[in-house]
């Protein structure tokens, strides 16, 4: 008898784990509590540090879809239970899977960026997140982010719900600070004589080919950087934003006026990984991500036999992480499945 | 014969307290600022002073404060302050029956059942003169003695008494307590055998009492009574020596201090002997231990006023003391002697603060003041919930009000926070900027949407305009019929601001403002026992996890109600709850804004 496994969360991380378990000879059935599988992916456009499409990624792990994969979309989980090694999943509409192991994979959700008041985001007209842009990009591919505005400047403010006690997230998220440089790029594409600006605490380009990619964008692209934390952003009559920050190379404060002021917003725990946590008893650490039993050795297995994690809900990550820790995750489970260990 | 050797303890004692806090007044009332000094000039020809033998009666002896906090520990120290004084009151008049003098000397009505053994009267004898008297002196000394059965069973079951932790003691407070414990008991003793030897003499407790132990012991004589009025005596006088190096100097300090502050005499933030008098009227009850959110909340047990006091008291202050307190002014609300806690505190940390040479060069870059009727002041913090300052020129504009929004662009902060922090010197260089602005701008109005501010303005400017809040100012503008409100939101929990409500007063007209455009429901501690949202400026030295526990702690106040928003009237309120709350958090002039109808700006024409 073959051996099956509920994962839960059809972005990255839960669809290469069912991808990878499926084509392990894994009886596989993925929940997903969205009309479609994807994720935060769906909403980006390109991505760092090549640009590639997102949309490719996305092709590709829908390729794993096949029929092994018992797929159920716009589900909600009402209660787990587990008895005698097996696991069942109730869903809110009364229907009940069962299975022998559990893949937790319920990601992250945006920094919600009305927390940080100061920056004016859903006050003021001109203030968006990078999200947003993104879904501009997406949706308006070679269209004037400013049509119709004379002067073109730009603020992007990195670490926004990110190492910041006042919203108590002392974490960094790791992704934004590539992203602000990427995205600092691709408006620079659209509008060639916009002034950008990127206010920075310090720059984090912690993996393959991101320090270049930050060169680039001060040597190719003329993107100016201020190392200096925003204090506060007012809105002028005219929609304009002035934004208060002290450049703390200089020491001296500044004020600047920008048209627009797009706000690099962090990773927080989705509210559905702690409700789920909560059902089946898993850790979670000070930053309110879930903890693995081992961070080095285990990154993937839980302290409750038979629970496994994958990708972001244990912190911010990458896409290209994610999808390693997929497998990882997708390994760990097969183990367990064939040789009971965890 | 009245007198005798073992008198003297008691004698010396008594002189030695005497001129001790003689000394000590004198001294309180040389150092007083002119002003103060000024304030008590023709005391005893002042009205003033029978409204402070009034709040003596009341608070001194009754106790009345510290019964409604909790009735058990308000008995215990009523039992003995109230009958104490009226075993004195009364010992007097019984011993003028016997001596038929006007004036006896002090020990006599103390141990005047040591000289006279009257057989004429009778236990139960309660409706002649002297019969009454007897009655009654032992009824009183009941009455003491069941408040020291209690403050012996408080000792090891503090929660009875509505404190979770005692308060600790120190070796002359060890000693003083010792004796005081044994004054009442050892008088019974005395009482009793002396009773009990003579076979009369006695009241209707000390008489039987005094006979049943003439039975037990054949041994009783006078002589073995006499050793009891020795230790009587002793326990008395050691108990005098002690006391102004003891907890209980807080008795008669905290005469004194009632009748300064009927004189308008009170602790402000910098140190004058007026503080040294609060100081040293801590009984030690301890209510503030168990009011404090840094001990509930975060489990800070060790810094409250009750312990902050005593280090001042002792000169063991340490900053790390002084600096961890939220200075919300919850404790000074409820102490029952009304200890100004929060000035306390603010004096102390200013001779913490290093004089330092600061820069304030900035403060001279000044433009001409505007010209306007009234002037908006947002402040510092509302500029951090620009939601709130947003909202203010939309109700302000829409009222058709001409005024100046006086720190738009720049401005330099109110004070305040360099206040709570201690720093006076640096606080009066920033007042006197903003004074200039406020007072140069010719304007009739001063309103400011932040209760940090408001208060500063209230206290320390000397602005002689009209200092609003929002709260009471956007009242006055929907009273006046100038806002019309078409939005009425569903059901609001209204958090009051420690500044605002509990610092100000303004407890009323945010709840009238709010039931204007709400439905507010009740919560558990509000008005002025309202919880601190945490995020106060006055906690020098706590952790962000401190911090976060005081505002969980402070959240679960309003959010176990049916609200559907958390309204609030201070944009420091505001942003800490807004980190932990899942209610969505609004100052309340966000609601006003949205309540009206929106404004055609061209026209000035009201639409929808």
């Amino acid at each position: 008898m073959s051996k099956t496994a509920i994962i839960i969360g059809g972005g990255v991380a839960g669809m290469e784990t069912a991808g990878q378990l499926n084509r392990l000879g894994i009886e596989v059935v993925l929940i997903e509590k969205q009309a479609s599988l994807g994720g935060h992916l769906k909403n980006w456009d390109r991505l760092f540090p090549d640009r590639r499409e997102s949309q490719e990624v996305f092709d590709y792990l829908e390729k794993g879809m096949n029929d092994g994969i018992s797929l159920y979309l716009n589900a909600t989980i009402s209660d787990i239970r587990e008895a005698g090694g097996k696991f069942t999943v109730i869903l809110e509409d009364g229907r009940e899977l069962s299975s022998d192991a559990l893949v937790l994979a319920t990601g992250y959700d945006l920094f919600d960026a009305r927390k940080k008041e100061e920056y004016g985001f859903g006050i003021y007209d001109n203030v968006i997140t990078s999200a947003e842009l993104e879904e501009f990009f997406r949706n308006n591919k070679q269209k004037n982010l400013f049509e119709g505005v004379q002067s073109k400047r730009v603020g992007i403010v990195h670490c926004v719900g990110s190492r910041d006690e006042k919203v108590g997230n002392l974490y960094c998220s790791k992704l934004c600070c590539v992203t602000g440089v990427k995205q600092a790029i691709e408006i620079r594409e659209l509008m060639p004589d916009a002034e950008i600006f990127c206010f920075y605490m310090d720059l984090r380009m912690f993996d393959r080919h991101f320090e270049e990619m930050y060169y680039e964008a001060q040597e190719k692209w003329g993107i100016r950087f201020i190392r200096g934390r925003l204090s506060e952003a007012a809105e002028n009559p005219d929609h304009t934003i002035l934004v208060k920050v002290e450049d703390t190379l200089t020491g001296l404060p500044l004020k600047m006026k920008v048209d627009l002021l797009i706000l690099l917003v962090g990773f927080v725990p989705s509210p559905e990984t702690k409700r789920l946590a909560g059902m089946l008893g898993l850790k979670e650490g000070d930053d309110r991500f879930l903890c693995p039993s081992d961070e080095h050795l285990l990154p993937n297995s839980t302290d409750h036999p038979g629970v496994f994690l994958a990708g972001t809900l244990k912190g911010p990550a990458s896409i290209a992480a994610t999808i390693v820790d997929a497998r990882a995750a997708a390994l760990q489970v097969a183990e367990y499945l064939v040789n009971g260990e965890r | 014969m009245t007198f005798n050797l073992f008198v003297l303890p008691f004698i010396l004692g008594l002189i030695f307290l005497v001129v001790v806090l003689v000394k000590k007044n004198r001294q309180w009332i040389r150092l007083m600022s002119t002003d103060d000094r000024k304030k008590l000039k023709g005391w005893y020809r002042s009205p003033k002073i029978l409204l402070a033998l009034k709040e003596i009666f009341f608070e001194s002896l009754l106790h009345r404060k510290m019964f409604r906090r909790n009735p058990l520990l308000g008995y215990m120290h009523m039992s003995f302050a109230f009958g104490w004084f009226l075993l004195i009151l009364f010992g007097n008049m019984e011993s003028r029956i016997y001596s038929g003098l006007w004036v006896n000397p002090p020990y006599y009505p103390i141990f005047l059942k040591f000289f006279i053994h009257d057989k004429h009267v009778l236990p139960f004898e309660i409706f002649t003169v002297p019969g009454f008297f007897r009655f009654s002196m032992d009824l009183l000394l009941m009455f003491v003695l069941s408040g020291l059965v209690l403050a012996i069973i408080k000792r090891s079951r503090s929660k009875w008494f509505g404190l979770t932790k005692t308060t600790q003691h120190h070796f002359t407070d060890k000693v003083a307590i010792t004796c005081l414990w044994l004054i009442f008991p050892m008088r019974l003793l005395a009482e009793c055998m002396t009773a009990g030897a003579y076979g009369y003499g006695g009241g209707f407790i000390t008489q039987h009492v005094g006979n049943v132990l003439a039975f037990l012991w054949p041994l009783n004589d006078k002589s073995i009574a006499y050793g009891f009025w020795w230790f009587y005596s002793l326990s008395l006088g050691i108990f005098f020596v002690t006391l102004p190096y003891s907890r209980y100097m807080h008795i008669p300090t905290e005469v004194m201090l009632i009748i300064y502050r009927n004189f308008g005499i009170k602790a402000g933030k910098e140190q004058s002997p007026i503080h040294e008098i609060e100081i040293q009227s801590c009984p030690k009850c301890g209510v503030c231990i168990d009011i404090c959110q840094m001990n509930t909340a975060a489990g800070i047990n060790d810094i409250q006023a009750v312990y902050f006091l005593q280090s001042v008291r002792n000169q063991q202050v340490i900053d790390g003391l002084v600096n961890r307190c939220l200075v919300c002014g919850r404790c000074e609300e409820v102490c029952p002697v009304g200890i100004h806690t929060d000035n306390q505190r603010i004096s102390q940390r200013n001779s913490f603060v290093q004089l330092q040479k600061q820069d304030y060069s900035y403060l001279n870059h000044e433009a001409d003041p505007q010209k306007a009727e009234l002037i908006y002041f947002a402040g510092c913090m509302s500029h951090l919930t620009p939601a709130i300052p947003r909202a203010m020129t939309k109700i302000l504009d829409a009222a058709g009000v001409n005024y100046l929004f006086l720190d738009e662009d720049r401005s330099v902060c109110c004070g305040r926070p360099m206040m709570l922090a201690g720093k006076l010197k640096q606080a009066e260089e920033l007042i006197e900027r903003n004074k200039k602005s406020i007072t140069g701008s010719g304007a009739k109005t001063l309103v400011t949407s932040c209760p940090i501010c408001y208060r500063v303005f209230r206290e320390e400017y000397g602005l002689d305009i009209r200092v609003l809040h929002h709260t009471q100012y956007l009242l006055e503008l929907i009273k006046k019929g100038k806002l019309p409100l078409q939005t009425y939101f569903r059901k609001v929990a209204y958090h009051d601001p420690c500044d605002l409500g509990r610092g100000s007063g303004i407890l009323n007209e945010p709840r009238e403002l709010v039931r204007k455009i709400a439905d507010p429901v009740a919560v558990r501690d509000e008005a002025k026992d309202a919880p601190c949202c945490g995020g106060s400026l006055g906690l020098l030295n706590a952790d962000r996890h401190e911090r976060d526990l005081i505002t969980k702690e402070a959240l679960a106040n309003y959010l176990d109600k049916d609200a559907e928003l958390l309204v609030t009237a201070c944009p420091l309120c505001k942003k800490t709850f807004a980190k932990h709350s899942p209610l969505e958090v609004v100052d309340v002039a966000e609601l006003v804004a949205a309540a009206i109808p929106k404004v055609e700006k061209e026209t000035g024409e009201l639409v929808n």
